[in-house]
């Protein structure tokens, strides 16, 4: 029998398999202006887009109103003392820019991305944004009026519900926990939105992520807009941090006589990333339900055919962090698909993880690691990630390294530790037959 | 521009290759040109059920996913009414596992009966999720069947019904495999961080000995010109009125397609476009309103949609749509605006080459439409059109007798509290 024949092609055998590389961040040039704008700046000469992020971390102080700050942030963009809200459309999308009002739970960010020539055409609008916006009233009402009309279609929506009833029944009252309703978005005023604005959008409050071709020139017309010409007028408060209500595990459902499918969602609020177990967290989340072959993807979706898709995810925030799923199912399916959560989580609790499966999910995780560096934006969003926590890139390093040394007996010591069922939070959103 | 370099194996594989050394990762996309419009009538949806079944194991080997996310990859696909897409990526250093995983899946499947099964079910899942399961979630159950009589178009990709994808059976599987997934009807694309010759050798090693089977041939019917104006109202289950007009339009090889695009930028992108500023801010008729061309490779729809204010009469919002399509048509628009719309093409493109996934997705599409070539030439089809051609353009299509209107009336409902 020959045994080497070249053209015999074995395709039965994977071929061989190499080890993956860490990834190599650029660390950031740190500039700090006079009025106190912390300045981060990631260069790649050859690239032909910037992007500069100003970053305003969200500022409570005695009001939780976390409605109050996104509609200020989408408001920024509609008129200035000297321009229209119109006019500053005309101009960002006559250079082709975006500018992007961004909002979250913790900071309110303006994205600017400019082609490199057209840059010192656009930042002066930026600048005039960021020192002279006043909200006006016929944009506001504009405002309000959109927004309960979408509330309304999303409240037909199940997921939806689901999800508003779990950050409320996780937060309260506190700001991550608050939901828009109709009666809000009546409440909002001018006054309140200018005041918000003249205390947060300061430059003592505002971190400036610059990546791109970052060449010297650039930076001294940044500066003369954002240094020269930008004073703090008041002093910004220091952080103060919220006080969540204590977590109570219940069930809670919310029947639509016709649903097809029911929006399920289970959670827990838990450690943010700072938390020295947080990478051996992401870890085991990944096994359970944080990727294609997961565990609860593979039971739920590939085996019962219940759901096109379900996933959990580690969320972290400034003050504390949560642990979700999230799913839709067929609603004659949904009892049956709670009994198999709930036995995920005892036998990734009681029982060893197979080697096979750890050395997967290490790979999987460290060639998502690499794969997420794409351009110098992805080095500057890796940055983004740690900075606000008071971490340092280095956190990368010492997180591929946990992730490699993870042991099925770790697995199972964070299992007990942060994975129990009869803790959870439980939303349905739909029929449970 | 994204540079490429090209060869073809005896089996009639195409393969292009674009190095790009700045990232650690490879990505292998490949297209098989076959989509919703290749499928009968009786038996919809099929194509992207199929696709779904290119994941339950290949002829040597059992599991997709596994060995991939073993080696640090990811995958994933789609089907559209045109084509079936399915893309890679891993860090570079593995580049062979793709090689290996693809070929096999293009040689043969495992054809399981269990596998067909589930999916079945999660595509009957998705159904449910995307399109009957929400608000608006059956426009395009409506609206293509109004707008397209005999072209495949008609039906969405997703299928007529759950029915035809509850039917389907393993013998359709096979045939379909067979008929479409043939090496020459594929276009595989590999960027990142590889080398051509690397490419070529590892292209030569798992595709070469692929059978070559037949091309398949396409005959589609086409669309008969829309004589008169075509109307649907509905009286549904959402929360507030939504209308939705849609216009026969051009191909997407036609020389005219982006003067076309261009018209639906005119109007409807960015904050400053026409139908935002007239309709949401100026004049408040609307909550939201948008423009958009289909994308698809045969004659085209472009669509002009919108959800009225709730004290908004349906007529007059409809009117005040017409009056936007009108002034394209009578007022010649200036240099300036047409200026607006090709700089942020310009800045599009520039961001569509961030990613090698992108790049190579791209290279496939427009290899599958004629050649890679014209990817790199489009930016100047764009930046040539005059305010004449949006004008014409905007006369050919924003006709009554070319419009497919579909409304939903909100039927009167108890509130949900939140």
């Amino acid at each position: 029998m020959l045994k080497n024949d070249n053209n015999m092609l074995d395709r039965a055998e994977a071929p061989s398999r190499h080890e993956i590389q860490d990834i190599d961040l650029i660390r950031p040039d740190e500039v700090i202006f006079d009025n106190g704008v912390r300045v981060f700046i990631f260069r790649a000469p050859t690239q032909e887009l910037i992007k500069a992020e100003f970053i305003f971390q969200n500022i409570f102080d005695g009001s939780e109103d976390s409605l109050l700050h996104t509609c200020a942030s989408h408001m920024l963009k509609e008129g200035t003392k000297t321009r229209t809200g119109a006019q500053i459309a005309e101009e960002i999308d006559f250079y082709g820019a975006y500018l992007m009002p961004e909002y979250s739970f913790d900071q309110t960010a303006l994205t600017l991305y400019s082609l490199n020539k057209h840059l010192n055409a656009v930042l002066p609008v930026v600048h005039d944004i960021l020192s002279a916006a006043i909200f006006p009233e016929e944009e506001l009402e504009t405002y309000i009026r959109n927004n309960k009309q979408t509330l309304q279609i999303s409240l037909q929506k199940n997921e939806y519900v689901a999800r508003r009833l779990f950050f409320k029944n996780l937060f309260g009252e506190s700001r991550y926990g608050r939901v828009p309703t109709e009666e809000a978005y009546d409440k909002l005023n001018r006054d309140d939105l200018i005041a918000l604005y003249q205390k947060q959008i300061q430059p003592q409050n505002c971190t400036l992520i610059l990546s791109g071709n970052i060449t010297d020139d650039v930076l001294k017309h940044v500066r003369a807009l954002f240094d020269v010409q930008w004073a703090n007028t008041v002093d910004t408060n220091s952080i103060v941090a919220p006080k969540f209500p204590v977590f109570v595990p219940s069930t809670v459902m919310e029947t639509r006589a016709d649903a097809l499918q029911s929006a399920i969602r289970l959670g827990i609020p838990t450690i943010n990333r700072v938390h020295p177990d947080f990478p051996a967290i992401q870890f085991v989340n990944t096994l359970l339900g944080g990727y294609f072959g997961s565990r609860l993807m593979r039971n739920i979706r590939e085996d019962k055919g219940f759901t096109y898709s379900i996933g959990s995810a580690f969320a972290s925030l400034q003050h504390t962090g949560f642990f979700t799923i999230a799913t839709e199912v067929g609603v004659d399916s949904t009892q049956a698909t709670l009994v198999e959560i709930e036995k995920e989580f005892t036998i990734l609790r009681e029982t060893a993880a197979p080697e096979e499966e750890i050395a997967l999910v290490k790979n999987y995780i460290l060639g998502s690691v690499l794969g997420s560096i794409e351009s110098v934006f992805s080095h500057a969003d890796k940055f983004k990630a740690v900075y606000f926590y008071g971490l340092d890139i280095s956190y990368y390093t010492r997180y591929n390294e946990i992730i490699r040394n993870m042991t099925a007996a770790d697995v199972q010591r964070i299992a007990n530790t942060y994975f129990d069922y009869n803790n959870l939070l439980k939303i349905v959103v739909g029929r449970n037959n | 521009m994204i540079n490429y370099q090209r060869f073809t194996l005896d089996n009639g594989l195409r393969v292009l290759v674009h190095e790009d050394h700045t990232t650690a990762m490879a990505c292998v996309n490949i297209l098989y040109d076959v989509g919703a419009r290749d499928e009968s009538p009786d038996k919809t949806g099929f194509a992207h059920l199929f696709e779904h079944l290119m994941f339950g194991g290949s002829v040597n080997i059992p599991n997709y996913d596994t060995p991939l996310q073993e080696v640090g990859g990811e995958n994933n696909a789609f089907t559209s009414n045109d084509i079936t897409n399915y893309y890679i990526t891993l860090p570079s250093a593995n580049l062979e596992t793709a090689f290996w995983l693809e070929s096999d899946r293009m040689l043969s499947l495992a054809f399981s009966e269990e596998s067909l099964e589930v999916q079945r079910n999660v595509v009957c899942e998705e159904f449910k999720q995307r399109y009957l399961n929400q608000p608006y979630g059956d426009v395009w159950l409506r609206l293509r069947p109004l707008a397209y009589k005999e072209h495949p178009y008609r039906w969405a990709t997703i299928g007529k019904e759950l029915r035809h994808i509850e039917d389907a059976t393993m013998e359709d599987v096979k045939a379909f495999f067979f008929k479409h997934y043939v090496p020459s009807n594929a276009i595989m694309v590999v960027s990142g961080d590889v080398s051509f010759n690397q490419v070529k050798t590892l292209a030569e090693k798992w595709f070469a000995n692929i059978p070559a089977r037949q091309k398949p041939e396409r005959r589609l019917p086409q669309e008969p010109k829309q004589l008169a104006p075509r109307r649907e109202e509905v009286y549904s289950d959402v929360p507030v009125n939504s209308i939705y007009i849609a216009f026969h339009g051009l191909g997407r090889i036609h020389p005219d397609y982006p003067v076309m695009d261009l018209l639906s930028d005119i109007l409807s992108r960015g904050n400053s476009s026409r139908l935002y500023r007239a309709l949401v801010k100026d004049q408040p008729l609307f909550s939201e309103v948008n423009a958009y061309v289909c994308g698809s490779i045969d004659p085209n729809l472009i669509v002009i949609e919108g959800k009225p204010l709730a004290q908004v009469d349906m007529a007059k919002a409809e009117a005040s749509l017409w009056k936007q399509l009108d002034i394209l048509k009578t007022e010649l628009m200036k240099e300036t605006e047409l200026q607006k719309v090709k700089n942020k093409i310009e800045s599009t493109m520039v961001f569509a080459e961030l990613s090698i996934l992108d790049k190579a997705m791209n290279l496939a599409f427009f290899e599958a439409l004629g050649s890679a070539d014209w990817y790199n030439e489009e930016v100047d089809k764009y930046l040539a059109i005059t305010p004449d051609d949006i004008q014409r353009m905007a006369r050919e299509i924003f006709i009554p007798e070319n419009s497919s209107t579909l409304i939903y009336y909100a039927k009167e409902r108890q509130q949900h509290a939140g």
